[in-house]
């Protein structure tokens, strides 16, 4: 270690927990954050300040001047840049010895399994349920340790999941919430993701290093409006385990091209502006319509779910099999173009 | 027979509390029963998706007793 970075983090080194080996552990660390919003922009702060080695931000959103009473990265000649971008910007000047790399892009199951990999520990800085459960299935089947919080006006959940075979966030939740409500439709207390973000900095940061009680199988809870606070127990469940692997095939990756066969089609497109082999049973349910109309798809058949170019169909199938409990849809990879005329 | 509630997120503001002590009557036993009538009393919406702690441990089966604390835990989406 340099004597620049000796005195750099001398504060931190002097801890008898850390030391010298402790800062090395931090500066080999690959830290990947996903969502770069107000939990996001503190964490990223505190990870880069601290010396964690690599640190990855994905996130497709741009900076909007209603972030900015939280995310506090950001500063009001950001406002129209990608997130990406300008966290970037800030954090190498704060640290230059931090390696930052970007990803202009919303979080899918491909990139998540292309990704995570790479990473040691991944960071959920997401306002929705989706991309959370996304998150866990993907870590469950990359086997990485994944550090939670979610925000709800003055109140704050924190939890890690996957941590040495501990409980996943399907355990803690089995049941997909339908319902997103984000910051944008009820406001959240400006502070509230910081103080989140930071204590998820902190148990990355304990996690690195191998050191306290990580909160692996319980949910902190926090409410800066009462100091209501809660510390909720709860075990892992191996049929939700099972679950979050299975959307591995679920998502049927690598399929390689579509041979159609004499199972029932469903169309999810708005419009069907190309009609396929009219042999073929298709049946044609627009991707708004599936809540109400989920009923008419057959359970005992295979049913090749398909769209455009196959990624709402993925999206498709996981909110059917998640709220309805399919098993039998599979996902045309390649949309319709893929299967056979 | 007295119960500690304690509400989070969008079922406090369902039930327009954050904690209340409740007085069981009726033979209530079971922790499903417990879970069943405090939505019915608030006409809340059971999607399945509101975790319930009791004592602060999940558990959503099983006897419910005097003393008890439970706590409604819906899940939070804003990051």
């Amino acid at each position: 270690m340099s004597m620049d970075s000796f005195e750099r983090y001398s504060r931190q080194i002097q801890l008898s927990e850390i030391g010298i080996k402790g800062q090395q552990k931090l500066a080999q660390a690959k830290v990947l954050i996903v969502g770069v919003g107000g939990l996001g922009c503190s964490v990223a702060q505190h990870l880069v300040a601290s010396g964690v080695g690599i640190i990855g931000l994905l996130d497709h959103d741009l900076v909007d001047i209603s972030n900015l009473n939280r995310q506090i990265l950001f500063t009001e000649s950001d406002v129209g840049k990608e997130k990406v971008e300008a966290a970037k910007e800030a954090l190498v000047k704060m640290n230059d010895q931090v390696q930052i790399h970007t990803y202009h892009e919303q979080l899918s199951f491909e990139i998540a399994l292309d990704l995570f990999p790479g990473y040691d520990i991944i960071i959920d800085g997401t306002d929705n349920f989706q991309t959370k459960y996304l998150i866990n299935d993907a870590c469950v089947i990359t086997n990485k340790t994944w550090v939670y919080a979610s925000i709800y006006k003055y109140q704050g959940q924190l939890s890690i999941f996957n941590y040495e075979n501990g409980p996943t966030y399907r355990c803690l939740y089995p049941k997909i919430n339908s319902g997103n409500i984000s910051c944008g439709e009820i406001g959240v207390l400006g502070v509230l993701p910081a103080i989140l973000g930071t204590m998820q900095a902190s148990e990355a940061i304990k996690i690195i290093l191998q050191i306290g009680q990580v909160l692996s199988g319980k949910l902190f809870i926090i409410d800066l409006l009462t100091w209501q606070e809660q510390q909720i127990t709860f075990s892992k469940i191996e049929s939700q385990v099972k679950v979050a692997k299975s959307s591995n095939k679920l998502e049927n990756r690598n399929n390689g091209s579509f041979k159609a066969c004499s199972e029932v089609y469903l169309d999810i497109r708005e419009m069907m502006d190309r009609s396929i082999d009219p042999d073929k049973k298709v049946l044609h349910i627009p991707m708004a319509q599936l809540d109400k109309r989920h009923i008419e798809i057959p359970r005992d058949v295979p049913v090749h779910v398909y769209c455009q170019s196959g990624s709402r169909s993925r999206k498709a199938i996981e909110q059917l099999s998640e709220k309805y409990g399919f098993q039998n849809l599979k996902n045309v990879n390649g949309g319709i173009q893929s299967i056979s005329i | 027979m007295e119960i500690k509630v304690k509400y989070f997120g969008s079922i406090a503001e369902e039930t327009g509390k954050a904690e209340e002590t409740i007085s069981l009557q009726n033979g209530i036993s079971e922790v499903q029963e417990f879970i069943a009538f405090i939505f019915k009393k608030y006409g809340l919406i059971d999607e399945g998706t509101v975790q319930v702690a009791v004592n602060q441990v999940i558990q959503t089966e099983g006897r419910i007793q005097y003393g008890d604390e439970v706590a409604f835990l819906p899940p939070y989406a804003g990051g």
